[in-house]
Order: C-alpha cells, then structure tokens, then sequence
C-alpha cells in the first residue's frame, strides 16, 4: 500500500510534458500506422539504452576471453612476435611440478575453508535469527570483515600474525600456550593455518546472510507445527531446515568453492608465495606467468585450464546437491 | 529467571564472537593512532596512552604521498560508480522495457559471464588496454572495474525497472513523452534503492580490488592505495614502519565500514536480489 502512495506522490510531482501533437490523431487508420512505426522506434531506442553496456562487456570481456583461448596455443612474448605453438602450452602444464604444487595447496585450501565458512555462517544465522534488541548490531558486526578488502584484512593479520609485534603471538605467551613467538609465515604448514583463518574470518559473514536468506524463506508455520510435534532444537535444524536449505546449501557451496580457488590478495601479501613457493595458489601461478615471467602463453593456458576446472567443480557440486541419491 | 539466564548468555556469547570478529580492524584503527614506539610495543597497551597522528604522518611520504594514491583510489571508485549506474541503469531500462530481437540472449550473455572469473582473462585484457593506450590509466582501470560490475548491475536494474507498474509510463506516453524522459523523470525516483545498491556495490568493488590494480597499473604514481600499501609492508633498510601500516590500512578500510553502515539495507536488499532466484 505504501508503494501506491508513492506513486499517486511521483504522479502528482511529474512536471508538464510536453505534449507531441502530432501523435494525436482522429483518423483510426493513421492512428493505427503511427502506432506501429512508433512501435519500430520505441525497439531501436531499446537497443540503444543496451548499447553502452553490451559494447564494454564484449570488448572488454568477450573478446579477451576469448583470446586467452587464442594467446594459450602461442608462445606468447611480450616484445616480439608469437609463435604459435598449438598445445604445447598445455603439455608443458600437466609436467610443471609448481602447477601441481599450487593446484595441490589450492585444493586443500578449499577443503579447509569452505566448510569452515559454511559451518560457521550456518552457525551464526541460526545464532541471529531472532528478533531481539540489538540483533542487527549483532549481524552487522558478523559481516563486516566481508565489505573490507582482502589486501586491507591481508595487511592487517601480516602485522597481527608477526612474531615480534604481532598481537597473536603476545596473546598466546601471555595464556602461555607457546613460549617463544612462532614465526607464522615462515613455515608452510602455520602459514597455511594463518591465510586459511584469515579467509574463512573474512567470508563467513557471507555465508551466514544467505542462510539468513534461506531460513527466512522456510514458512514460521513449518517451525510451529516442529515445535508442536515436540521436536527439539537439533532436530529441527537437521531433519526440517536443512532438506528445506537445498538450494541455498548448494549455492553457498558453489561461491565458496570457487572463491577459494581464485583466492589472490592474501597470499600475495602474506607470503609473496614463500616459503620456497609452497603457498603459490593457482592464480597467484597465472599471475607470476603472465606478469612477473612474462610468459602470456604459458599464462592463458594456464587460465584455460583453470576455468575449465572451476566448470567442472561447479557441475559435481550442483549435480550432488540436486541429485544426493546418484552422488 | 532461566529466561533472563539464557537471554543473559545468548547476548554474552553473540557479544564476545562480534568482538571477535570486529577486533582485527578495531585493532588495527586504534592502533594507528597510538604514539609511533607505542604501536609496536611488545607486550602491546591496548589503548593509546595520547592519540596521535604520528603514524598517519608517517605514512604521508610513502610512494608519490599518499594523499596522490588517496586520491587515485578515490578517483577510479568514481569512474566505477559513474560508468556502472549509468551504463547499468541504460542497460536495465532497455532490457526491461524495451523488445528488441535479441534481447533475451544477450541479456543471458551478460549474465553469464558472472560465471567467468577475471582472474582467468587478465593476460589478454592486459593486451587488450594496451591497444587503446589505456594501460597504466586510472581511466582504463576504471573501465576495467566497470565491465566486471556490469552483470551484476544489468541484473538488478532489470528486476527494478520490472516491479515498476507500466499504468506509470502510459500516462507519460500519452502525454507524448520520449522514453529518456519516461526514464529520467518517472522511473528514476522509483528505482533509486537500486541505483544505490548499484553504486554501493561499484564502490566497495573498485576502492578494495588488488590483482587488477596490480597487473594493469605500472608507474608508482598511478597506483591505488592497496597497491602503494605493499611498500610500506616491505618497509624501508629492512625495517617495517608498523605504525604506517596500520594507518595506510585503517585509511583502506575505514570508508567501507562507514559506507556499508550507511547504506547496509541497500547493500543486503542488492546480495538477496542476487542470491535469491526471482
């Protein structure tokens, strides 16, 4: 009802138009062709408003898409000219040890990190899902760390992760769970814990509003008539709401999946990669190919191979959500 | 009385986990305006003995000044926020209202290219922004940081300019408005809550991006502020002026928590239109 007030207010404050005279006609018949030339009009006047639009994404998107497909069948210099090499590129890709390395540690990561920032965001929207005073201070708070950038979180926890002035190290030898500070970002395996903490810090509070989105979605009357039948708490979330979060469950899945596989920033600034390139994720390999080694033909086939990946993740996923049975 | 407890220890744990969450970024802002020794002292003080702006002063020299990248960053965001609601909103406006052969498929084009991460198309865009002299151009970062955005803002226009009642324009028709004026003067008002998410979205996108910024900006001087900020983690004859990191990245982050704040309805009622299938 409020939206009608608005519009009779928008109708009310229109300023005079001007009024075309010439497309007011007696005559039926003129009437009628003026209709449908205005009609022809009105259709070119469409395309024009697509214009600007379409025109950025093809030139600045589809045309480069597809030339990493193209730059990929190339030895690509950047000063000189391109060989074209047919795949080569790519059979040079199945026996470089560092993109097996990073499709390895890519892989783990997201193993890591996707649950946890799917279990904890489910966590926290059924935390919120009351209406209580306060509770969208509560969820702003959860959020947050997802609106900053990744390099700010990532330049932020390097300091707080730092042996000598970090606070993460001053915390634990002050409960006394270690004795001399841990060089954190010197070691694979804490580096790894350190990123994965920080990512799945800064992700979760995604996750939580789309199952905020979901649990809203899902009838009261559903949860009343649970309540009813004496089911508890648990039972509840496992056997009513979360058959009934599907889709949100896969959704959640697939962005979190792929997120962590075109993860960048922080390992860039954390560790440039180190140590000794055990923490190069698969677009940070893309990355050093193609403007560090300047190698755009190894760089796209790479990129290839990566989206073609991501494809293939995304299918099993959404595959497995929708049909649990055949997975 | 176990109301009032179990009350009492919701808010107890949902208050320490938002700590929690916020205490990086708290952390580090109230850090940054701690005296210069202060700020690395170990065991750190956890709140400044006199607030000073010694870190941000600190900070000032960095790259070409940091108030050149300040502004570099601020500008770019600009252009992303300007280029993406126009060209979004046009877009919306002609997808929705408009039938146009075609439409339908391009309007998919669009969306699917949601899809294709930009990571896996840097290369060639780099070649692509050297053709038309726009590498090392906050004009063609700018317009790089645009096209990513525009899926999702051509998105979001449609759906906005579709749940505006057509009884609306017909008036304006028989009036004998042209369809820029329909638009400027009847649908715009109505369709604002999605021209902010729209813009809200293009800023956070644009200020906070890194790779793009990295890969396609090459002379200091141009350079956003996550970039310049990596001097300042390599610090200077092997020492790190933490004070200066911690200012440069409360700079970072501080207009998106006052932005988000601001404008958190538009900014959730944008994602669900997103997330949630229309």
């Amino acid at each position: 009802m409020r939206e009608f007030g608005g519009v009779r207010a928008i109708l009310h404050g229109i300023p005079k138009l001007r009024i075309d005279r010439s497309l007011i006609r007696t005559d039926h018949r003129v009437a009628g062709t003026k209709w449908l030339a205005s009609l022809g009009r009105r259709d070119i006047a469409g395309v024009l408003y697509v214009m600007p639009a379409t025109l950025l994404v093809l030139v600045l998107f589809a045309v480069p898409l597809i030339l990493t497909g193209w730059i990929s069948l190339h030895d690509w210099p950047l000063i000189g000219d391109p060989t074209f090499s047919g795949l080569g590129n790519y059979k040079y890709i199945a026996s470089d040890p560092q993109f097996w390395t990073s499709i390895w540690f890519t892989t783990r990561f997201a193993l890591v990190v996707t649950p946890g920032t799917v279990l904890i965001g489910f966590g926290l929207a059924l935390l919120v899902r009351r209406v209580l005073p306060g509770i969208v201070a509560l969820r702003t708070a959860y959020f947050l760390p997802v609106v900053v950038g990744m390099s700010a979180c990532s330049y932020i926890w390097y300091w707080m992760f730092n042996d000598r002035v970090g606070i993460i190290d001053a915390g634990l030898k002050s409960i006394g769970l270690i004795r001399q500070p841990t060089e954190w970002l010197a070691d694979p395996t804490t580096a790894f814990i350190a990123i994965a903490v920080i990512t799945i810090w800064k992700s979760t509070g995604f996750s939580m509003v789309m199952f905020m989105v979901g649990l809203h979605e899902i009838p009261e009357e559903v949860f009343e008539a649970a309540r009813v039948d004496g089911a508890g708490a648990f039972q509840t979330v496992w056997r009513i709401a979360l058959p009934l979060l599907r889709q949100t469950i896969a959704l959640v899945l697939v962005l979190a999946v792929i997120g962590s596989f075109l993860a960048f920033d922080q390992f860039y600034i954390m560790t440039r990669g180190g140590p000794q390139n055990q923490t190069i994720s698969i677009v940070y390999w893309i990355f050093a190919n193609g403007f560090v080694y300047y190698r755009l033909g190894y760089g796209s086939a790479l990129a290839v191979v990566l989206l073609l990946i991501l494809l293939v993740l995304s299918a099993i996923q959404l595959r497995a959500i929708r049909h649990p049975a055949e997975a | 009385m176990t109301k009032t407890l179990r009350r009492g220890s919701f808010y107890a744990f949902a208050s320490a986990l938002a700590v929690a969450f916020l205490f990086p970024l708290l952390w580090a802002a109230l850090s940054s305006f701690k005296p210069p020794d202060e700020a690395v002292a170990s065991p750190p003080t956890f709140l400044p003995s006199h607030l000073s702006l010694d870190n941000y002063a600190k900070l000032a020299p960095y790259g070409a000044g940091i108030i050149r990248h300040l502004g570099n960053s601020a500008l770019v965001s600009l252009i992303c926020v300007a280029g993406t609601v126009v060209t979004g909103t046009l877009a919306g406006y002609g997808f929705s209202r408009f039938k146009f052969p075609g439409r339908n498929i391009l309007f998919v084009g669009i969306l699917a290219t949601l899809m294709i991460p930009f990571q896996s198309i840097l290369i060639p865009l780099f070649l692509v922004l050297g053709i038309f002299h726009l590498t090392d151009s906050l004009l063609g970062l700018g317009l790089v940081y645009i096209t990513f955005q525009i899926p999702f803002a051509v998105f979001l226009m449609r759906n906005s300019f579709d749940s505006v009642p057509r009884e609306l324009e017909d008036a304006a028709v028989i009036d004998g408005a042209s369809t820029l004026d329909i638009l400027v003067r009847v649908m715009l008002p109505i369709v604002r809550p999605g021209i902010v998410s729209v813009a809200l979205f293009a800023f956070l996108a644009a200020w906070n991006e890194f790779l793009a910024a990295v890969v396609l900006l090459s002379k200091s001087e141009n350079e956003t502020l996550p970039v310049i900020l990596l001097n300042v983690q390599i610090g200077r004859f092997g020492t790190i002026d933490w004070g200066a990191l911690q200012a440069g990245t409360t700079l970072a982050f501080l207009p998106c928590v006052i932005v988000f704040v601001l404008l958190q309805r538009n900014y959730i009622s944008g994602l669900t239109a997103g997330a949630v299938k229309a």
